[in-house]
Formats: C-alpha cells, structure tokens, sequence
C-alpha cells in the first residue's frame, strides 16, 4: 500500500500532495522556531539554555546534536521536495498558458497571496540560505570575532541575535522577508489542506481562519525580534 | 446604445491573429450578448467582409459552446451566466468591449474566437462514466440514493464543459472541469466501482493534454457559469490521495 505513495510524484495533483506534505513540517518548524526564538525575551541564560537544549536534545539517550542532525536532514529533504515540485509544476503551467498572451486578463477573485506564492517561495529560499549563513554559521554581518559558534560548553546565540541585528540593513531584510512568508503562510495553510483533500463547504472557514491565525503568530512573532533589538528593548550583555 | 468592439481576429491556428476596432451602432440593451454579434457580424456581411466566427449552440446556457473572454472575463462581469445569457444592459452606452478567445495551449484556436476544446473530450473519455450492462432500464428506485449525495452530485453534474475554468485560470489548469466530473459520479452509488481508477486516468489525461496545475487559487470556480465549487478540487485530490495509497497506475488508451 505505501509503495503508492512513491507514484505521486508522476501526476501534476499527485506533486500538489508532495508540496503539501513537505510545506506541513516546513509550517510546523517555523511556528517551532519562532516560538523557541521568544525565549530571547526571557534573557541570555534561557535563550543560550535553548541553544544548549537543542543540540542536547533526546540525551543521555542520543547523542550530542544527532537528533538535532535529523531535523536538519528532514528540513532539508522538505525544502528540496518543495521546491522540485513547486518548479516542476510551475513549468507545466508556463507551458499550459505559453506563447498565448491575454491581452484584457481581469482578475476576478483576488488573492494576492495566492498569486505571489512562486516569487514569495523564492525569496524565502534565498533567506533561508542567508540566515544559515548568518545566524548559524556567523560567515556574514558581523565583524571579525564578534560571532560565538556555539559548541564546546559555550552557546552565546542571545549576543549572536542581538549584534546580527544591530545592522540596520539585515534587520530590514528579515523583516520584509517575513511579510512575504506571512503570504506565503496566508495561502499555503489553507492550500495545503485544500490538496490533501480535507477541505470541504463545512471546514473551510476554519480552515481559512486557521491560516490567518498561523500567518499572524509567525509573522508578528519573527518580526518582534529585529524589531526589539533595534528599538533597544534588549541589550547586549 | 453605440458600442466599440476589439475583436480578436485570427484566419486559423497557424497565421498570427490581432484585435480588431468594430463600431456596434445600433445595440438594444434588451440583445443578448451573442444577437449583438450577429448584428455585427450581418453589417460585416453587407460590407463584403469576413464575419467574426464565434461558437454558439442552445443560446440559453446549457451546451456550453459559447466560450468568450469578455474584457478580460470569461462569460463577461455577471456571475454565473454564460455568454448567451448575458444582456447589453450589463454594459454602457458608449462603452469599448474587448471580446477574446479562450486562451491556453490545449484549446487550440481554429478560428478567431472559435477554440478546439477536444481535449476536454479526451478528459472524459479517460474517465468519465460508468460501466454498466445493458439491456432493459433499471428501476428508478433499484439502487438508493441519500438526497445529500443526489444534490451533491447534481450540483456538479451542472458542469456544461464550457472551458471558462480552464480560460480563466492563471495556470491553465483544466482542475474544475475535471472536478466536477469526478465529483459527479463519485457522490452516486453507481460511480464507486470505477472511482479511484477513473481520477487517476482523468488526472494522467489532463496533464497530458498540456493544462497547467491547480494551485488553488479560485479565478476558475469565480468565472464558472454553473457554480462548480472548490469542493470538488478537494474531492478529487482526496481520490487521488486514496488512489496513490492503493497503487493504482493510469490505464489510457
Ligand atoms: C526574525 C526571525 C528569526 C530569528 C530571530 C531567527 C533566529 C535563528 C537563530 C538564532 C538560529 C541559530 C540557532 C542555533 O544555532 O541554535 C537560527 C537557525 C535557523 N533558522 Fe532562523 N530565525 C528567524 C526566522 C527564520 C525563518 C522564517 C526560517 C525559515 C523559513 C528560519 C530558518 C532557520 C534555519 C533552517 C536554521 C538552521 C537550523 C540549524 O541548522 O541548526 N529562521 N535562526
Ligand atoms: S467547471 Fe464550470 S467553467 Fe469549468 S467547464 Fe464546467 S461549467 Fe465550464
Ligand atoms: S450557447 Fe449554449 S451555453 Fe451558451
């Protein structure tokens, strides 16, 4: 019976469901992530604990950061399937409206959202490849020694946030960027239960209003932080 | 009432088309849409010229042949009407009407507004019926039917093929059309012997005649004359889900 789900993949809806599939646990981490990056409000010593936490995770009966790595690996097999489908089936589309340009093409139903999911996709990708490279690897927006790579006893990520976010510019990014996950967030909830095949007449409203409130949580959540280091409420210690 | 049309004018599916300027002078606002073109196209004739092709048949929408892209909408600004239902009163005096072909690469155009929508066929032929002996009729009352399911299935079985979906979707996604006709049967007792078969063939089809994927926007079931509703999408991507989980692989011809 599960080898069927390995033929997904060949049919244009069958590919929606491989999206839906993967954008589920992307959902789930994010409202994960923002919420563990809230413990940054309640000082160094929580926030660094979490860093800690993390790579400790399942221990003493895993060991040091192995859970963490299979995260890592489920993430980033689900960005990639996300990804291949959402272009594959974009290329279809192209295909199916190529070469026939509408000349008066009047929207009826508008939904900006559900229109600027490819291009709002596309740069959370690029902010994802950023971010790693900025709040996980230290490699970009901070001077020479101001990064602590967290690891051996030490898990400095409450300063990491703080003096990443002091340039101004970087700040501005992770925050439009968020405006555009919140799109992406406001139609892809819904989406993802339209193509799983779990909405109906009786839920969709719910189901709508779920959307709203999972894009809200993240969106304000993700944008309190820039928000809070570069208004000063907190500091560097 | 005094009207200007751009009309899009194409010879057939290999020549380059364009819009063409029409003046429509003498237009009752009481004329459907279609007898405004007739009208139109009867001057054009006086005048030698090649009349403007459209497709029409029952004029009272239920056949699903008249397929225009009225200023950018299919089936024009009234909502769930097809364009044989729609009046002049719906536009003012003076006003400039573009009038479109259905646009997507598996509705090839053949003639100005005229498009082939054969691929529609091929969709239903994959699937879209049921297998049954025949002989005499069966009684009405043979096989139960909860009112639920009926009006269910009714409310897709309304679908007229027209296209508009598939016209209107920034995809080129047939997901409406073919939709409605899984969720037509699949509602009835009579349509679940073949039911998982029968979505998988209809999706495999659909991709192969080239329309786009369904990213659940909504401009389809916006544009539909006969309010197909998103329900259906969900319905048939559930069957496929369940389809998947059984290993059923598409058999077409
Ligand atoms: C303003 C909002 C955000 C803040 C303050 C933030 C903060 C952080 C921090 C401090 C880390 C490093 C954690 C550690 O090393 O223990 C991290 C890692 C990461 N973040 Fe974010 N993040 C934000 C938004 C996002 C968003 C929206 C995404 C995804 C769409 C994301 C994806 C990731 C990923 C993939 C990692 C790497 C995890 C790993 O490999 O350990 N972040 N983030
Ligand atoms: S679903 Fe509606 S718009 Fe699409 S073909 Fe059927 S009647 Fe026309
Ligand atoms: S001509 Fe038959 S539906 Fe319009």
């Amino acid at each position: 019976m599960m080898t069927g789900v390995l033929t997904l993949h060949r049919t244009s809806v069958g590919k929606k469901v491989i999206m839906a599939l993967t954008g589920c646990i992307l959902v789930g981490f994010v409202v994960f992530h923002m919420y563990g990056n809230t413990k940054m409000f309640m000082g160094p010593d929580e926030f660094n604990k979490y860093a800690e936490g993390l790579r400790y995770l399942g221990s003493p009966v895993f060991g040091y950061e192995h859970l963490l790595w299979v995260a890592r690996l489920v993430l980033i097999a689900a960005v990639v399937l996300h990804v291949w489908s959402a272009s594959a089936l974009v290329t279809q589309s192209r295909k199916a409206t190529g070469g026939m340009k509408r000349y008066s093409e009047h929207k009826r139903h508008t939904s900006y959202a559900a229109y600027t999911m490819r291009y709002g996709g596309i740069l959370i990708f690029l902010f994802i490849i950023f971010h790693v490279l900025h709040l996980t690897f230290g490699v970009v927006g901070y001077a020479a020694g101001q990064f602590n790579h967290p690891g051996g006893g030490n898990y400095d990520i409450y300063n990491n946030v703080i003096y990443g976010f002091q340039n101004v510019p970087i700040s501005l990014f992770y925050i439009v960027t968020m405006v555009f996950l919140g799109f992406h967030l406001f139609h892809g909830v819904w989406s993802m239960f339209q193509t799983l095949g779990l909405n109906s007449a009786t839920y969709n409203t719910l189901l709508r209003g779920l959307a709203v409130v999972v894009c809200a949580v993240v969106v304000v959540g993700n944008i309190s932080f820039p928000v809070a280091v570069l208004t000063g409420v907190i500091q560097p210690v | 009432m005094k009207l200007t049309l751009k009309v899009w004018r194409q010879k057939n599916g290999s020549t380059p088309g364009e819009l063409k300027t029409y003046p429509a002078d003498h237009v009752s606002p009481d004329m459907s849409f279609l007898e405004m073109l007739d009208e139109v196209n009867q001057a054009l004739i006086m005048q030698g010229e090649d009349p403007i092709a459209f497709d029409h048949d029952c004029r009272e929408g239920i056949c699903g042949m008249c397929s225009l892209m009225i200023n950018g909408v299919a089936h024009g600004p009234k909502e769930a009407i097809t364009t044989c239902q729609l009046h002049m009163r719906s536009f003012k005096d003076g006003e400039t009407i573009t009038i479109e072909p259905w646009r997507a690469k598996p509705f090839p155009i053949i003639k100005d507004l005229v498009v082939d929508r054969e691929s529609f066929d091929r969709i239903i032929q994959a699937g879209g019926f049921i297998s049954a002996s025949t002989g005499s009729a069966p009684d009405g009352n043979a096989i139960p039917v909860a009112k639920p399911d009926a009006d269910k299935s009714m409310d897709a079985a309304a679908c007229i093929g027209c296209g508009a979906c598939a016209a209107a979707c920034p995809n080129g996604s047939a997901m409406l059309f073919t939709a409605a006709k899984v969720a037509h049967l699949g509602h009835l007792p009579q349509g679940q012997a073949e039911r998982h078969q029968r979505v998988v063939n209809m999706v495999a089809t659909q991709d192969a005649e080239g329309f786009g994927n369904c990213t659940n926007i909504g401009e389809c079931a916006a544009v539909c004359p006969k309010e197909i509703s998103l329900d259906t999408i969900a319905m048939l991507n559930r069957d496929l889900v369940i389809a998947a989980l059984k290993g059923i692989e598409p058999v077409v011809k």
